[in-house]
This record gives C-alpha cells, structure tokens and sequence, in this order.
C-alpha cells in the first residue's frame, strides 16, 4: 500500500540558500558598479586597484613559468622559494621573522587568507572587533564563519586611528579576535608603533589574537610602516596578512600570503588544502620574482602615488571640502557633510550629473556616512577633468 | 624638488603650473620661477611632441651611423664631434666605448638623402676613418614611449 507523502515545502530556490548566507547584504559597491557600467564617459575614482599594468619582468616571469611547462599543483602551501622570499621580506621590512617551512602559508588573494584565519579561529558566537570604515569583506567574512562582527567606528578627527578607549569599550568576555588595517582602505589612516603599543597592550592583558591585513603597508607616505606583529609579546598572537596585489600592482595574480605561529597556520592549511588546495603556480613565480626583483618598480609607482594625493588632497580642500592627508594606501576620504547631501545621494548625483564616480562612505560601514571615497590609482589627466567636474557639481 | 619637478615634466611637458604645484606642495608662481630657471640653466634644453612617423603617414628615413674617428691632439673628439652634431640630418649624436667612436642617429627624406649624407658629407670629413650605416626598418618604442597601446582598459569600474 502506499502512503501518501506530502512534498516538503519550498516556495523558491532562495529558500535553499542558508540563513547565514541570506543574511548577508548584498555589497553597497556592486549596486554602484552596475550603474556605472551602464552608463559611458565616466571617469572613475571608485577603483580600488592599482592603475599600473603589472611591470613587465614580472609578467614576463609568468609567462617564463608556463614555457618551462610550470602548470603543476604546487605544495598547499605555496612554493617553497617563494615563503623563503616571503620570509625574508617580511623580516626585513617589517622586523618579524618566520620560519619558511611552518610559518607561511600562500593563498589567493589576502581575501582567502583572511577567510582561512578567521574559519581557523573563531567558535559561533566568538566576537571580533574591527575598525570602521573599513574594508567592506570584514563583516560578511565575519558572518561567514560564524562570528559576530563588532565594528569600532573611528573619527577623522582622530586620523581614523583606533584608539585605545574605543577598543576597550567594545570589549566582552566574547571577544577573541582584533582585525586591524593599516593603511586602511578607504580612510589611508595609519597607526604609529606607539600607538600601536598600546593596542597591543590591551591585546596581550585581554588574551587577544590579532589578525592584521598590512595589505597598503609599502604604500605609507610618511613615517615608516609598523607591523602590530614586531611589537613585543605580539608574535605568538598576530596572524600577519599581506599580498602582492597593491604594492606590486598584481591584482590579477591574486597572491597573498599569512604568516603566523605553526599551530595556526596549519589550521589555516587545514582548511586552504581542501577548498583550495594551492594558490596558481604562474601566480607564484610571478610573485617570487616581483620579490627578488620588483622593489625599484614599487618605489616609483608609491612615488606616483602620494604626488597624485598632494594633488587631490589640494584641490578637495581648495573646494572647501575638508580632507585628511591620508598617510598611506591610495585612497581620499574627503567629508561632503558641507553640501548637504549624505553619502549615497552625493555619489549618485555627481555620476548621473557629471559622470564621476566616486565611492558612497557607507559602503564601508555606518560610520562612513558623511564621506566619499576616491582613489587615486588613476592618471593624472583624468584626475585633473574629475576635480573640475566635481567642482561644478557642487557649485564651486 | 627640481628632480621631482624634472620628472613630471618628462613625463609630460604640458602639465599645468597649477597641477604641478599641488603635486609638489608650492604654488604656481613657484612651479614657473623654477621651470624658467631650468631653462635659462639648459637643463630643460627644449619640448617636443613624440610623434609616431608611421601613423602620421611621414615616409621619414632613419638611420643610425657608427662612426670611426681620429681623435685630435688637443681637442680629444670633441671638436669633429660638433662638427658632425651642427648638421641638421644629425638628430642625436654620441660618443661611445667600443668598437667605433661616435653613434650619430640621422633623418631625412629619402635613402638618397641619407646615403648623400653618409658619402658626400660625413665621410670625407677630415679625421673621419669609417662609416657604417644602419637603416631603421621598424619602430616599436621611442623615447620610452610603446608604439603599441598598453593593455586596454579593463579595469572593473568600480571596485572595494
């Protein structure tokens, strides 16, 4: 005999998709990019990568790669010379020493590295507290792996730094991890060491691990980079996230790099080997000769940025838009509180106007609201036509 | 700051004083006190256009001519080598390590004009011992600038 079974109820394929997942909103840059799309003359500040074609001995050493028939798997790891590069870098600029066996780990993009360290680490529920404006991967990646997101918002009058009261006010006994960025897109704040001492300090009392995505660290315009990681007691609790994407100009390659105690970074290894298995071998070797021989080509691209900045920075200020000299990273986060329109119908109005984008502050967190952000990754002549037309959208 | 000046303005000599000025942290008047320094000091010797002969549709004739001298007592190469330099075919003129003396880079409208150059003029000067002249058959890159367009604009227009 048979009974009869009644179909389980679905109403759409959406309700397939997990709640986590649904809950994610959807990202306030993507809505933006499709109407630029649309449309055509734009001139566009919203990009947030390097406006330079990858340097040709670095392209060339891909293309070396794929002649010498290098299109294997490589360990899950990432080539062994290239975390022996990576190690030695790290060590010389940033003044930590890894070891390469153990303590490094190559992944697609500093995106798949932060994703792997954030999986590796946190239990539901588990918080971790970031800075705003910030990247806007932190709080999705966040809720991806079960965590709760707790965003610290940080203030132009402070340079966009974190500053100690704030981190210690948002403190509960759920908090596990720090995310910091600095140079942080979109704001181009940075942290001195000093600084940065007394962060740790509150991380080390707090039993805090740090995860530090230094991805604009070369791209700093005035005193030197400091890692979190080099600061005393703070090795043995840093995940150090950096990549190849910005300071080399080499977005496409998607190649990023964590490095951390052992134990941590096999966890992230744990996960990396079977959803990724490796990083691309040409992007690979692109990145070990961008590292044995990129470091003049790097220079002259920073240099390129920061007289882009002087020059937008100058031209904001002269429109009566105030504006923090960003210190680092390639970014402009200028207020347009003045014109009395908020984020969103400021970015709109100047596209469908005058057909310059720039990025809304919000879609990097509520505490954007206010600003704008525009990248200067781009020549100087559209730089030049951009500022004129903004000038006329708002009537200066 | 004159380096840094220097720079942008190989990079592009039309740069506006103002631009500059926000560039380098000065003002315009700045910017133009030291660009007319820098040309009443010949450091900035003059601006040219780069053109691309090919799709301007010249039919210009190039060559470049490795030349062996005999330097003189006294004047070392110098005094041939401005002499050479004087000629209006010659667009560059170097002295050299190596197998030959002086590297001259010539134009001139026709193969004619340039092998008349070679064997009626630069020849017979005196204290010229050689002469052999390489003709430019293609151009791929001049003065740092590619011929061919850098990879076009793909860029993602708006990106986090």
């Amino acid at each position: 005999m048979h009974l009869p079974i009644s179909p389980p109820t679905v109403n759409s394929p959406n309700d397939y998709v997990a709640e986590h997942v649904r809950s994610i909103p959807r990202s306030g840059i993507r809505d933006f990019f499709e109407i630029v799309q649309s449309m055509s003359g734009v001139i566009s500040l919203g990009i947030g990568e390097p406006d330079f074609v990858t340097p040709w001995h670095i392209r060339e050493a891909a293309i070396y790669a794929l002649e010498r028939g290098r299109t294997g798997y490589t360990s899950n790891l990432g080539l062994l010379r290239l975390r022996e590069a990576i190690t030695d870098y790290v060590a010389e600029h940033y003044s930590v020493r890894y070891t390469a066996a153990t303590e490094v780990l190559v992944t697609v993009g500093v995106s798949e590295a932060l994703d792997l360290a954030l999986r590796a680490v946190l239990n539901p529920g588990d918080e971790v507290l970031y800075h705003e404006p910030c990247y806007v991967s932190y709080s999705p990646s966040i809720a991806l792996a079960h965590g709760r997101a707790v965003a610290i918002g940080t203030r132009e009058e402070d340079e966009f730094k974190l500053r100690p009261a704030a981190l210690r006010a948002a403190l509960t006994p759920k908090s596990k991890v720090l995310l910091l960025n600095f140079p942080t897109n979109p704001t181009g704040g940075v942290m001195t060491a000093a600084e940065l001492e007394e962060i740790a300090a509150i991380c080390r009392e707090r039993n805090l691990l740090v995860i530090t995505d230094e991805i604009y660290s070369e791209l700093s315009y005035h005193e030197a980079h400091t890692s979190i990681a080099s600061l005393p007691g703070m090795r043995e609790r840093t995940i150090f996230l950096h990549g190849f994407s910005k300071a080399f100009a080499m977005t496409g390659f998607r190649i990023g790099y964590a490095c951390a105690p052992a134990v941590l970074i096999d966890a992230m290894m744990r996960i990396h080997q079977y959803g990724i298995l490796c990083a691309p071998i040409v992007s690979q070797e692109a990145a070990l000769e961008a590292l044995l021989r990129g470091r003049d080509d790097m220079q002259q691209m920073r240099e390129k940025y920061r007289l882009r900045r002087n020059f937008l920075v100058h031209k904001f200020r002269e429109m009566g838009l105030p504006c923090f000299e960003p210190r680092g990273a390639f970014y402009l986060f200028p207020s347009i509180k003045s014109t009395g329109k908020n984020s969103h119908d400021f970015a709109f109005g100047l596209l469908k106007q005058e057909q310059v984008a720039v990025v809304p502050g919000t879609a990097f967190g509520a505490s954007g609201e206010g600003h704008v952000r525009c990248s200067y990754a781009t020549a100087m002549e559209q730089l030049e036509i951009a500022v004129q037309r903004i000038a006329r959208f708002i009537g200066r | 700051m004159d380096e840094a000046l220097l720079s942008l303005l190989e990079e592009n000599a039309l740069a506006k004083p103002e631009t500059l000025a926000a560039q380098l942290q000065t003002t315009p008047e700045e910017i133009k006190r030291r660009i007319k320094q820098l040309e009443e000091d010949r450091v900035i010797l003059a601006y040219k256009a780069i053109v691309d002969d090919e799709r301007a549709k010249r039919t210009q004739v190039k060559a470049v001519i490795e030349v062996r001298v005999t330097p003189e007592r006294e004047g070392g190469f110098d005094r041939l080598a401005h002499r050479i330099a004087q000629y209006s075919e010659v667009q560059s003129c170097f002295l050299m390590s190596g197998g030959f003396d002086l590297l001259v880079f010539i134009e001139g409208k026709t193969l004619q004009d340039v092998a008349g150059f070679v064997s009626e003029r630069l020849s017979t000067l005196p204290g010229v011992l050689s002469t052999a002249t390489h003709f430019n058959l293609k151009t791929y890159k001049q003065q740092g600038v590619l011929r061919q367009k850098a990879a076009a604009e793909e860029r993602l227009a708006v990106s986090p």
